[in-house]
């Protein structure tokens, strides 16, 4: 399945598409330190795709390679069957990325709504002088991205903080705030780092309902860096595993949950 | 008025298009904003639904489930069940699969409207053993698209159907031939004992306590109200459908359940309705609010809430009061009223209820103080709510009112209250056997509570569920909800459970506030890892004593009552909940299951232990179990001395 560039649809009735982003032989060095060592894969339209590994193993690396904050000494990104030239961060993020960071990165004085806002800036084409003044295509522009904003915030139920300070929220709260953003740009793909760190099991359950149904309802594709491997598990379509910037695995949750190495490293079972 | 009565929910509707057709019948804040539909829009939304529950094959007769959060699309549900000729049947929308299996296989619905995923998922759970239920009509599609859609179809599905079929006139004949006696809807009763039972309440039922009730408070079209308690309550169904429909007011609903308080600040509601609980939360919100206030914030409210604690109540009544006052309370009204009724969203309000248990009185004055036009009705599911309220300018803490307009009522020699009305209940479904036993060949309803009407005033005051009210050792009068209401006054005591029957001494379970205890935990640097542990702690324990004490006082001063002072309590390791069974869906206590279900507590308070080590079992949200293990200190209170005992007679 893997290595079949069919489509295909999965079991509980979801269309997996071609490749949308694949890494080709990514090494990423911090001076003398190989945080990525040679690794390659792909994330296909339309699946989830989970990044795992213990601490260290280079998957928050990886996720800012496939962000553009990273560039890689060697190897290739494609994105949509193109080779990615060295791009910025805003570049990346006009091509329909999206992401959300394992330490929570809001403003926090500002509303959740505010900060749901920004998600859309992408979207905003008037210029500083017409919105500054507030007139004609501002103005529209201005409700055309509030009410894809207000969708945001009904789908992920947060309609009863929406003009609270995000710095008066709870931990798990601005987890989703975070989320919102990132999906208020609308984006093709969506990257999670961490998305349930520190969070309480009501939470996670939720988190990870939300994450289905983002992926369900919008199509949209999800790349993940989870550390819970009960949510990975239950949560992916296809598995890379990651130990000291090394690919030891990839694939199924099943193929990667029998993967002996994988179990060595990062489950820390013993196995005969 | 009576030229001719509309006999059926959707003739009201008809006649309301053509008497106020563009005007809003139901708002919903959604996406951030509130969206109306005017009375005419409202019955298009209502015909297509309706239409397309005869292309589904709904027959006359048939039940439909309703299940769901207040929306307006799900009160469309009902009056196009209606519509169709069918029986609509709204249930709990927290109520356990179980429950749910229960209504829905009793009843024999064939088609259920359920309003998202929670509830679809209710359904599907149960859904093997119910063989009548035939199509699921859902609502909001959200998490649903992976689903198997055989037997299940969307709400904009079945309207789009209704829309293109050509059924008109078959729709037409259905309405045509409803009569004032077919059953308008059917609740379930929580019961605090056994099964629920479904209550039928016929279109006369409905509509003719509906016009009495809306014309002893002068409702009028334009009044506003929101819809936020259980579709499946009585009272809803009256005030949502029955009185909204009659008169023609706009019923508005919340975006969500979380964010009511800023929804009731918006649209400000001219008639509210809500449980004393809502009241007594809001005023410990207020509360902990001044206490962190500001100096100067804090002795205008406290100076202004004085003032108006002396005259508000008699200004709303109506009574005479000097210029000087009146003038202190124009100013306070300024400073510290209006805007605090802004925030609560009480501006505008012309008439407010409360019910379904005593309030306490330092709640209800405080409200009313405000200016706040809040009375106190009695009623249950059975008489179609009204069975006594207070007529304006006659209100007051501790009676329940007058007779609704046609009820008659009547007292027992045992203390029972009977009461006889156009609103009272046709019969339980398929229960001839209850409905005997409550209702007599004559109409008189049995309330199953035990009060008297008061001489001069007619008004009825309430003591005590008739089957609680029993006797002490020593042959004196045991009211258990009588104490355990003076203990529930008190903001830091959510729940009390009071034991005593047949014995020499009562005693009681203790539930704490957590927002008001935790509140004082904080202010007071106690540091505290869970409900459990602060529940335990030696200084809550001490505070209760103080209050269990002051109660003891003020029953002691009551000679009939003077028994029942509590000697010892215990404050119970967790909250008593309706998913443990321990509580009804409307928060009621169910004395029967708290006593078995904690038997070894109620031995240790009795058998002079100083503590006692217990497990209990929990139900989680999501239905899973789990233990929970606590050691629970028994705590001794005074009692206070009594000048004569009376035996009851």
């Amino acid at each position: 399945m893997k290595d079949s560039v069919e489509p295909y649809v999965t079991a509980d009735g979801r269309t997996i598409g071609p490749v949308m982003m694949d890494m080709r032989a990514i090494t990423l060095r911090f001076g003398g330190v190989e945080a990525i060592k040679n690794i390659s894969f792909d994330i296909r339209e339309g699946e989830i795709r989970a990044i795992i590994g213990p601490n260290g193993a280079g998957k928050s690396s990886m996720l800012n390679v496939i962000s553009g904050f990273y560039h890689p000494q060697e190897g290739e990104v494609w994105f949509h069957g193109k080779k990615r030239p060295k791009v910025k961060p805003y570049q990346v993020a006009r091509q329909g990325i999206a992401r959300t960071f394992q330490n929570i990165a809001l403003f926090e004085g500002m509303s959740v709504l505010d900060n749901v806002m920004t998600g859309r800036l992408g979207h905003m084409k008037a210029g500083m002088f017409a919105q500054a003044l507030w007139r004609g295509k501002a103005e529209r522009e201005e409700v055309e991205n509030r009410e894809a904003v207000e969708r945001v915030i009904d789908f992920l139920e947060i309609q009863a903080i929406r003009k609270t300070p995000v710095g008066r929220l709870p931990y798990g709260l601005k987890k989703r705030v975070e989320l919102a953003r990132a999906l208020a740009a609308e984006p093709k793909l969506l990257l999670l780092d961490e998305p349930m760190a520190g969070m309480n099991v009501e939470e996670k359950e939720d988190m990870s309902r939300f994450i289905l149904d983002v992926n369900d309802e919008f199509g949209t594709t999800i790349a993940l860096i989870e550390h819970d491997m009960g949510v990975v598990m239950d949560l992916s379509d296809r598995v890379v595993v990651m130990d000291y910037g090394r690919k030891i695995g990839d694939g199924t949750p099943d193929e990667v949950r029998a993967n002996p190495e994988v179990i060595d490293a990062y489950l820390g079972v013993a196995h005969d | 008025m009576t030229i001719s009565t509309p006999q059926s929910v959707p003739a009201l509707l008809a006649r309301n298009v053509a008497q106020f057709g563009d005007k809003p019948a139901y708002r919903e804040k959604e996406y951030g904003i509130w969206q109306s539909w005017t009375w005419a829009q409202a019955a298009a939304e209502i015909d297509a639904l309706a239409t397309g529950l005869l292309t589904l094959g709904a027959n006359a007769g048939d039940h439909i489930a309703i299940i769901g959060r207040n929306r307006p699309a799900m009160y469309w549900g009902m009056v196009a069940a209606q519509k169709a000729g069918c029986v609509p049947v709204p249930l709990y929308q927290d109520a356990a699969a179980e429950e749910v299996a229960y209504a829905l296989d009793h009843c024999g619905a064939r088609f259920a409207i359920a309003g998202d995923q929670e509830q679809v998922d209710k359904i599907a759970d149960v859904r093997e053993g119910l063989t009548q239920l035939e199509h699921v009509i859902y609502l909001d599609g959200r998490g649903l698209r992976k689903y198997d859609h055989s037997a299940m179809t969307s709400y904009a599905d079945v309207q789009a159907a209704g829309r293109a079929s050509n059924m008109a006139a078959e729709m037409e004949a259905r309405v045509a031939a409803q009569t004032y006696d077919d059953t308008c809807v059917m609740l379930y009763t929580s019961g605090t004992t056994g099964r629920p039972k479904g209550v039928v309440l016929s279109n006369r039922n409905i509509i003719e306590t509906s016009k009495n009730s809306s014309e002893f408070d002068h409702l009028r079209p334009g009044d506003e109200t929101v819809a936020y308690l259980p579709m499946a309550w009585v009272g809803d169904f009256i005030f949502s459908i029955g009185q909204a429909i009659w008169t023609g007011f706009c019923v508005n609903c919340p975006e969500s359940e979380h964010t009511l308080a800023t929804d009731l600040r918006e649209i400000g509601p001219t008639y509210y309705f809500a449980p004393p609980r809502v009241f007594e939360n809001q005023l410990t919100q207020v509360m902990i609010r001044m206490e962190d206030a500001g100096r100067v914030k804090k002795w205008l409210f406290d100076r202004f809430m004085a003032t108006a604690k002396r005259v508000g109540p008699a200004m709303l009544d109506g009574t005479s009061v000097g210029l000087l006052d009146r003038l202190k309370y124009a100013l306070g009204d300024v400073l510290v009223y209006g805007p605090l009724k802004n925030t609560l969203g009480f501006s505008r309000i012309r008439v407010g209820y409360t019910a379904g248990e005593a309030i306490g009185p330092e709640i209800f004055d405080f409200y009313r103080s405000l200016g706040i036009n809040l009375k106190q009705l009695y009623g249950q599911t059975e008489a179609s709510v009204f069975i006594t309220q207070q007529p304006d300018g006659e209100v007051r803490g501790d009676t329940v009112g007058v007779a609704s307009p046609g009820v008659e009522l009547k007292i027992a020699e045992n203390g029972e209250v009977f009461y006889r009305s156009p609103g009272t209940f046709v019969e339980y479904y398929k229960n001839a056997e209850s409905t005997a036993d409550t209702k007599d060949p004559e109409g008189w309803v049995a309330t199953g509570d035990a009060g008297f009407v008061e001489e001069g005033s007619g008004h009825l005051r309430i003591i005590d569920r008739a089957k609680d009210v029993g006797k002490m050792a020593d042959g004196s009068l045991f009211a258990p909800k009588y104490v355990e209401n003076k203990l529930k006054f008190f903001p830091n005591v959510l729940e009390a459970v009071m034991f005593g029957n047949g014995r020499e001494e009562c005693t009681a379970f203790l539930n704490i506030d957590l927002t008001a205890v935790g509140n004082w935990a904080e202010r007071n640097n106690i540091a505290y890892a869970s409900y459990q542990e602060l529940a335990g702690h030696p200084q809550v324990l001490e505070t209760l004593r103080a209050h269990v004490e002051e109660v003891n006082r003020s029953v002691a001063a009551d000679p009939m009552l003077a028994g029942c002072q509590v000697y010892r309590f215990l404050v119970l390791h967790k909250q008593l909940d309706a998913d443990d069974g321990e509580l009804t869906r409307t928060q009621k206590v169910r004395r029967k299951i708290i006593e078995e279900k904690f038997g070894d507590l109620i031995g240790a308070l009795y058998d002079g232990s100083g503590e006692i080590y217990t497990e209990t079992e929990v139900t989680y949200e999501d239905g899973r179990k789990g233990q929970i293990t606590a050691t629970l200190q028994i705590v001794d209170a005074a009692v206070a001395p009594v000048a004569a005992r009376m035996a009851a007679q």
